[in-house]
Formats: C-alpha cells, structure tokens, sequence
C-alpha cells in the first residue's frame, strides 16, 4: 500500500508538472482494459466425469494497462484481477492487484527504467522478458534497466531485477548486460557503399539463486551468454546466434551438470514478389529459469522460438508445435511468392502461393550408463551435433494459393501434411524414458485441406466462409469443420461454426462442437459474446504452449483502449 | 485503493484536453537500422500506422486488403502507411520475406520489443490508428473484420481534406 501511495504521488507530482506546462510539453496517457468471463454448463459428453467443471460455475478475469508519457519522462502501472482465474490459465492467478507499475526518464543520453520492464537480448536465447496474456504468460522484470547510447550505432543495456512469478517474485536474481553495434556509416564508409548492413551483438547474463541441498552442490551463480550477428546486402540477409549456458541441474534436465548451448541461423532473399527464408537451429540443454525447480511457463529466463510456422485456422491450430527446451533440432523454410497481375497464372489480380515446410526432432543423446553413478549426475549425456537425433518430434508441410477471382469474391486454399508426436508435445516424455521403449510412443499424422472465401455482398458487406477437413486414424481421428461470418463494417460481426470430430475411435466422443459469437466494435473498444461447445487442445503463441481444457458455455470478452 | 482510482480519474480528465500524439519510441528498420516513429510520420499528408504481425492472420488480410486502397491514397493526397510489426526478433527475420512475397509496398517497421504497442496501449493485433499531418492521432481501430479496409480509406480521405473522424 505504501508504495502505491507512493506511486501515485508520483503520478499526481508528473501531472502537476505536466499541467503547469501543458503547452510546452503536452502529456500522454495511453491505456486499455481487457474483461473476460465465463459461464460455465454442465456438458456430460465432452466431459463425463465433472472433473473440468468449475465449482465456482463463472470464471472472469480482467485488467487494465496505463502509460503516462511527458517527453522525456514516462510511467505505467497494470492492475490484474482474477475472480477467478478461467479454466485452462495457469492457477498461479489467484486474486487482484498491481503487478507491473514503472517509472521511466531519459537523462544526458541515458535512458533509464526503475521498476518493471520488458527487455531482451538479441532472438533471447539468453534473455527475454515478456508477456502474452493470452497464454496467461508474464516473467516482467521488477529492478532496474538502463540503456545507452555512447557513440553512433552502439546500443548497450544493463539490467538487473527480479522475475515476475504470479503475485510474487522469483527466488532467484538476474544481471545482465547487452551490447549491439551497427557498423555505421560514418566510421565504415565502405560498407555504406557496398550496399551492405552488418550489426553484430553479444550478452551476458547471470542469475543467482540459493542452494541448500543435502546431496547436490548446486551452483549457485549461473551464467549464461551469446553473440550474434545479422549481415545483409540487396536482397540478401543472414543471421547467425550463438547461446551457451554454464552447468545449471534443474527439474528440466534431471539436475545434470552438463552446460548448454544453442544456435539459431536464417538466410533470406526477398525482391519483386518472392520471398524466401532457410533457418537451421539446434539447442542442447537450455532450459533457463530463476528457480532451478521451475517448470511448465514459469520464472523463463530466456525464450527458445519455434521453428515451425504458427497456424491461425482452427483444425492445424490442435496439433501446434512447442518448442522442447532440453533439446532439439530442426529446419524451416518458408517461400512466399506473388504471380504478377496479368500473367498466365496471375490472372487480373494476381495470385499468392505461400509453402513452408518445417522439421523437428530430437538431439543425438549418449546416455552415461547409470553404473557410473556420479559421471552420469554430472554429465547425464553426451551429445554430437553432427549426429542426427532419433526421435521424430513434429512436421508440418503446408502450401497455400490465395487469389482474388473478381471484385466480389476472394478464394484461399491450403493443403497442410503433419506429423505430431503427442508423447512429447503433449505428454512431455524425454528422450530416455522414450528410447526405452520407442513402440510405445503416441504419434499422430494427417493431411488437412482447407478452403476460404470471401465473398463481398455489398459496400461494407462481407460473407467469409471455411471448410476445413482433418483426415487422421491417430489421436481423435478424422475432423470436419464449417464455419460461416457475416461483416458489416465497421460494427457488427456474427459467426457461426461447428467441428464434427465424425472420426474418433470412441464413438460415444463422435461430437460436435458448435460455436457462435456476436462481436460489436466501435473504434478502440470491442465486445464480443460466444455461446458453444469448445474442445481440449493446446493453446500456443510463439512456442510457448498451454493446455485447454473441454468446456461449455456462454463467454464474454470485453477489450478497449484509449 | 482509492487513492489510485482517484490518480486515475485525474489522468483520464488531463489527457482529454491534450490531442493525442505518438510518444518518442525507438524502433527499427528492416534492415536492422534505429529509426524514432516521429521521424517517420509524414508531416505533409496523413500517416496510417498499422500494426500488425506474422503470425496474425486478420492483420495480413487487412494489409492486403488495405494495398489497393493505400496506393491511391498516396497518389490522391499523400498519405503515408507504416505498418509496424510487433514480431519478436526471432520471427523479424521472416519478415522481408513474408512483405515480399504479398507484395506489400509499405514502410515496414519493427517493434520487437513491443515498447510502441505499450506506450499506445494497445491490447491486440491488428490495430490501426490514423494520424493528421501534424501528427495528432485522429483515429484509432481496433481488430479487423472484411470491410474495415473501406471505412480506413474514407477516414484517410477526410483526414486529408481538414476534417477529424473523431468528432
């Protein structure tokens, strides 16, 4: 409480000022609010035995962002609320209360944060500090951050703070610094006029965090860090990341003390219409969090990205991809290319064709023999990145035709091939317990087909529509879906949709799950009610997953922002 | 708690007499140059920002959508867009590709670290805001429906010929 008050003093001083000098500076005050609730029914199909239905029958949950910014000053605060918190969201909210608030000023060149912030290094391979609300996500930082500009094209950051873990903070400390040089034009005339752009970047993080085990001697410090560098010419650009973390024995990898490492690399080429990207990356052992005994989306220190592409349409959105921070390697490449308008397949309007392919699989892992009893406590395994991995864990081949058929209708198709393996992505196996006993693994492929159309009805008018089919023998077996929405610009939208799981082994599971929603928008503010049937399935942004359960009922979600 | 609620009411009461301008955020280039969101507003014609990212279909519609609309716009009366992605660093690098490939003639931006997305208070992508030529925001939308694409042109029109959609 006192430091609220605290807080709000400051807020109150910074209007004063701002007041008295409105003219000359003339304050800004951003902010927005999100309500989402549920009610939940009863629903003995999707759910036989009750056990995800909540006893409080209605969940909701909201919160409320303001950022206050007068020239070289700006401050914000978040108010979260969970009454309580909805199914499927991490259970660590639990209440109300602020849990981001900052102060931030730039002074002689340096710019300063005290309080929360959202920071990272390079991809964050070592560090970053983020939030997705949708995922229920947030490690914000609470301490200090400081960033400056010593000479042209040089950026360094230092922070140092603690995570955010719920309504508390994470046991362990984090330090860091980061530096990234542009190689500019003033000091390397010839680069400039070679067309080329090169900007190299290394970090160093460490966290502490006590130890006090009774068999194990825990590092207590714990440093990690990279380099990098992106270089690019015309068309052309690459970029290159290295990450190594010293010895850190966490729940993640079975408190080995083996170090760990990553690289991630992408090369690029886009000009007149075609646009391509490679990415390679492979990471060992790089589970990174303030709490050695962490798990699920808790106390991250860094972020490890996916390589596989993010799918928005519903049926390959059950099968999404999380990225195994123990260890994984994999490949994407994404080729986007626009037949020009006029031409044979181009037609009036030109046509869109997008494929992206992306593999992932395991690391080469040499266990240690558990004989060796210590050896196998230090190490755990050896690992060749020259030698592929065993294990399959996930891979997607999609290719995409979008083309606008005439000044009404718009058509979009996508043939998608995947491959899942749930004993990893969703009952979170490790290799050994995998390798020793590889036919007992659950995996999962199919073709998806899916087709799109937007059909314009009149000025502001539009009908959208997609029929999407799921054909698989694994897991819940064959899918088809419709779905139907009606848009009036710029207010109203209404949609419809039903999944039809006609395939599932189980037959007394051969549901349906229908949704619809009414949605109203005015400007900044949105509100949206939905009243359906949703199924289990994993919910994914960026590679950071979380578990949905089945539900039923009617929901509502309100967001503004002004 | 009430003291907060009253700091609040007091912000909400001073804001309104201020016209809303872009705060002084960093971002950068494709080609990984710094570059201040206020050097890149036009102060000559309206200044459409758009955010969008990768992974967000809806905003991928409205930026295709809004193309054929933008290019006329620019000849008419000199409106600029920016679109700026608030894609995290990792997925950056598919950007140019991604703008490319739907040929997209925009200014393409970066916010990696989402620092403009937060200092606008926006929740969700996508989001749209139209500035006037002296930078004062005139317009803000959030999400995206078929359609929105028309009502963002006829805005960018008005705001070209002295007129704020706001009121």
């Amino acid at each position: 409480m006192k430091r609220l008050l605290l807080f709000t003093w400051v807020i109150f001083s910074a209007i004063g000022s701002f007041a008295q000098e409105q003219n000359t500076f003339g304050g800004q005050l951003h902010g927005n609010f999100q309500l989402d609730g549920q009610l939940y029914l009863r629903d003995e199909s999707i759910d036989p035995t009750g056990e995800f239905y909540p006893d409080e029958r209605f969940l909701g949950q909201g919160y409320a962002n303001f950022v206050y910014s007068d020239g070289n000053f700006s401050s914000g605060l978040r108010y979260e609320n969970y009454q309580n918190v909805m199914l499927g969201f991490p259970e660590g909210y639990r209440g109300e209360g602020i849990t981001y608030r900052y102060l931030k000023f730039k002074q002689d060149g340096l710019d300063i944060t005290i309080g929360n912030f959202y920071e990272q290094f390079g991809t964050g391979m070592v560090f970053r500090s983020y939030e997705e609300r949708g995922l229920g996500y947030d490690n914000a930082m609470d301490g200090v951050r400081i960033k400056v500009n010593p000479v042209s094209g040089l950026s360094l950051k230092a922070v140092m703070g603690r995570q955010r873990f719920y309504f508390e903070k994470s046991p362990g400390l984090l330090r860091g610094i980061d530096a990234e040089y542009n190689l500019s034009k003033e000091l390397f005339p010839k680069l400039d006029s070679a067309g080329l752009r090169w900007t190299v970047g290394g970090s160093y993080m460490s966290k502490y965090q006590r130890a006090n085990d009774p068999f194990l001697v825990l590092p207590e410090n714990v440093a990690a860090g990279g380099v990098r560098t992106q270089v690019s010419k015309g068309p052309w650009a690459m970029q290159i990341e290295y990450a190594y973390k010293a010895n850190d024995p966490s729940a993640d990898n079975g408190y080995i003390y083996k170090d760990g490492n990553g690289i991630l690399t992408n090369v690029s080429y886009s000009k007149n219409g075609l646009g391509i990207i490679a990415g390679v990356k492979r990471i060992d052992n790089m589970s990174f969090r303030t709490d050695r005994n962490g798990s699920t989306i808790d106390m991250l220190v860094n972020y490890l990205s996916p390589t596989a592409q993010v799918h928005t349409y519903a049926l390959p959105a059950l099968y999404q991809y999380a990225t195994q921070i123990n260890g994984e390697e994999g490949i994407q490449l994404e080729a986007n290319y626009k037949f020009k308008r006029n031409t044979a397949l181009g037609g009036k309007y030109g046509m869109l064709l997008s494929i992206n392919y992306s593999v992932v699989q395991s690391i080469d892992k040499d266990y240690v023999d558990p004989a060796l009893d210590t050896l196998r406590t230090l190490q755990g395994y050896y690992s060749d990145p020259l030698i592929r991995g065993d294990i399959p864990y996930f891979h997607d081949f999609n290719i995409t035709l979008s083309k606008k058929i005439n000044t009404k209708l718009k058509l979009n198709a996508m043939y998608l091939n995947l491959f899942y393996n749930r004993s990893v992505l969703e009952d979170g196996l490790g290799d050994e317990s995998i390798l020793l006993n590889p036919d007992g693994q659950k995996l999962m492929s199919g073709d998806i087909f899916i087709v799109e159309s937007l059909y314009k009805v009149r000025r502001k008018h539009y009908l959208r529509t997609e029929f999407q089919h799921l054909s698989t023998r694994d897991d819940r077996g064959s899918m088809a879906m419709a779905l139907a929405e009606y848009s009036i610009a710029p207010h109203w939208f209404f949609s419809v949709q039903d999944i039809y799981n006609y395939g599932n082994p189980d037959e007394a599971q051969r549901l349906h799950y229908p949704l619809a929603s009414v949605v109203y928008t005015s400007g900044t503010s949105r509100f949206q009610l939905s009243y359906g049937r949703q199924q289990r399935g994993i919910f994914c942004v960026g590679g950071v997953c979380r578990v949905v359960p089945p539900s039923n009922g009617v929901s509502f979600s309100l967001t503004s922002s002004f | 708690m009430k003291n907060l609620l009253t700091a609040l009411s007091l912000l909400f009461a001073t804001s309104t007499l201020v016209a809303q301008e872009i705060p002084s955020t960093n971002l950068k280039t494709l080609d990984g140059q710094s570059i201040n969101i206020q050097d890149a507003i036009s102060d000559e014609g309206p200044t459409v920002i758009s955010f969008w990212a990768t992974w967000c279909k809806p905003c991928i519609k409205e930026l295709t959508a809004f193309m054929d609309y933008a290019i006329d716009l620019e000849e008419e009366v000199g409106a600029k867009v920016l679109a700026v992605s608030i894609d995290d660093s990792r997925n950056s690098a598919r950007i140019a590709p991604m703008v490319q490939g739907q040929g997209w003639e925009y200014t393409v931006l970066l916010d990696e670290n989402q620092d403009l997305k937060r200092n606008l208070g926006i929740v969700n992508v996508p989001f749209t805001l139209v500035l006037n030529k002296e930078g004062e925001v005139v317009w803000k939308h959030s999400g995206y429906s078929p359609g929105d694409e028309e009502e963002l042109a006829e805005v960018v029109e008005e705001v070209a010929a002295g007129y704020d959609p706001s009121h």
